[in-house]
């Protein structure tokens, strides 16, 4: 115990009181709770806290991981030779299809130039391990471990070996965020693989997606294939996105209900691709004045390029 | 240090570096990945508002801001979002401090539920208003019940090292 203290006991200093820096705090949250929603300029300050936080939050996932380790260690010589088999069978029997891949792409651009078309952009990217989910109950992120310092910049869209995961939409120093595509209101244009329509798919935060605005007799059927359409200049053209599972067809709605579900792992975990930004798309063409004879027509206009690149 | 009215026991003042620590591993185990499943608590919430039931002039509102907003980054949520609810959490708990520590444990926890429940509840609802779902009613409900469960153990472990030996020497009381 601390002896008589000449000092005043501490009780008397109160600072100010408790009310008013319930006050202060109260307005200082609601004030970054609104700026970070509406006008996303907090990034810098989630970058430094992130620089803090993040050795922690990985050193809390060392348990998990490591359980995770053991499991696949002690899984077995017979489960990993299994599945040995079973990988050099499937690169067998895809063997003829990507031995001839390169031959394929060098034709095609061949044949693109003589057309005089634009050459195919090729996807180019760097593999990245996912570290965790985020515990944000809300939304549908993983953090993923490459970030500014692998030159990793918000809008680059991840796949997985199977189709697209979802894209870029924080970075930090050592890690990034990846908003997946299930992720409520997150979009990605697409085209039905089957009929090659355009529309846009919206992830709707319960692991499905629906396609939306698509009239009620649009020729979609249970089982099409959706595939990016690359019109965005986010993601590049053909990646698989989602397959169709269920189509509600309300004639009081002017819209049916069409309903996906992924197609890449979007809730696994693993390793993913973070493929390169695009190389920006031309510059869009000047809207035609009086087309339909009257310029100052608004119903005439054409609608805006749809963003893929909005999170949340 | 405030003295236990259920108990003759005197307590030996806190250490400010158990208090951080304390907050410390708190965070710590927030982040772990059980912090998906189902009915899991908040960690930090909990130990908080113990910290700010006990010794409320150490651990007050700016504590609360400060974990809020590491909560905010590891979460990937908005920032703001657990600050404000903390903070709340930190000043209604200190403001019941009073009363709250002549209640046996049981009771204690009785009254600590509605405040772990709310800081759940005011996340939920500043979300709810800027367009997000419900993401489900275990994470909401089932998780500050199984908290506020949690204060019996939590008030004997983090009072631990408060606890003065059984056997004291009768020369010297205190």
């Amino acid at each position: 115990m601390v002896g008589i203290d000449h000092a005043p006991p501490p009780f008397f200093k109160r600072g100010p009181a408790p009310l008013a820096l319930l006050t202060f705090y109260i307005a200082i949250s609601l004030a970054i709770f609104v700026v970070d929603l509406r006008f996303r300029s907090l990034d810098l300050l989630r970058q430094s806290i992130a620089l803090v936080v993040d050795p922690v939050q990985r050193v809390a996932q060392t348990p998990g991981s490591l359980v995770d380790y053991s499991a696949s260690y002690l899984q077995g010589m017979r489960a990993l030779q299994n599945e040995n088999n079973e990988l050099k069978h499937a690169k067998l029997t895809t063997a003829p299809d990507l031995e001839r891949v390169a031959q394929l792409e060098a034709e095609n651009e061949r044949l693109r130039k003589l057309l005089a078309v634009k050459e195919r952009e090729k996807a180019k990217g760097q593999v990245a391990q996912i570290l965790y989910t985020a515990r944000d109950p809300f939304s549908r992120k993983v953090i993923v471990d490459k970030g500014q310092q692998s030159g990793i910049v918000a809008g680059q869209p991840a796949i997985d070996e199977a189709g697209v995961v979802g894209q870029v939409t924080r970075v930090f120093p050592f890690s990034a965020e990846i908003t997946l595509i299930t992720d409520k209101d997150q979009a990605v244009p697409i085209q039905i693989v089957r009929n090659g329509q355009r529309s846009v798919v919206f992830g709707l935060g319960n692991g499905q997606l629906e396609l939306r605005y698509m009239p009620a007799n649009a020729d979609v059927q249970i089982g099409d294939l959706l595939v990016t359409s690359g019109l965005d200049g986010v993601y590049l053209p053909g990646f698989p996105v989602a397959k169709v599972v269920n189509i509600e067809r309300d004639s009081a709605y002017s819209f049916a209900r069409i309903f996906c579900v992924p197609i890449a792992g979007v809730e696994n975990f693993g390793e993913i691709m973070v493929l390169d930004a695009r190389q920006p798309l031309p510059p869009a063409p000047p809207e035609v004045a009086g087309r339909g004879g009257d310029s100052s027509d608004k119903g005439n206009q054409r609608p805006k390029k749809k963003k893929a690149a909005k999170a949340n | 240090m405030q003295p236990t009215f259920s108990s003759s026991r005197i307590l030996l003042p806190v250490r400010p570096w158990f208090i951080f620590f304390s907050l410390f591993a708190a965070t710590a185990m927030n982040f772990l990945p059980t912090a998906h499943w189902p009915g899991m608590p908040d960690w930090v919430a909990l130990v908080l508002c113990f910290w700010s039931v006990r010794e409320f002039r150490r651990v007050g509102m700016g504590w609360a801001f400060i974990l809020g907003l590491l909560m905010d980054v590891a979460d990937g949520s908005v920032l703001g979002q657990h600050c404000f609810a903390y903070v709340l959490l930190a000043y209604v708990s200190a403001s019941l401090s009073r009363r709250l520590l002549w209640f046996p444990l049981a009771q204690q926890a009785l009254q600590i539920m509605p405040l772990l429940v709310a800081t759940q509840v005011i996340q939920a609802l500043m979300r709810l208003a800027v367009g997000a779902d419900i993401p489900g009613w275990g994470y909401y409900l089932i998780g500050p019940f199984i908290a506020s469960l949690l204060w019996i153990p939590a008030t004997f472990i983090l009072l631990l090292p408060q606890y003065r030996p059984v056997d004291q020497d009768p020369n010297r009381p205190i």
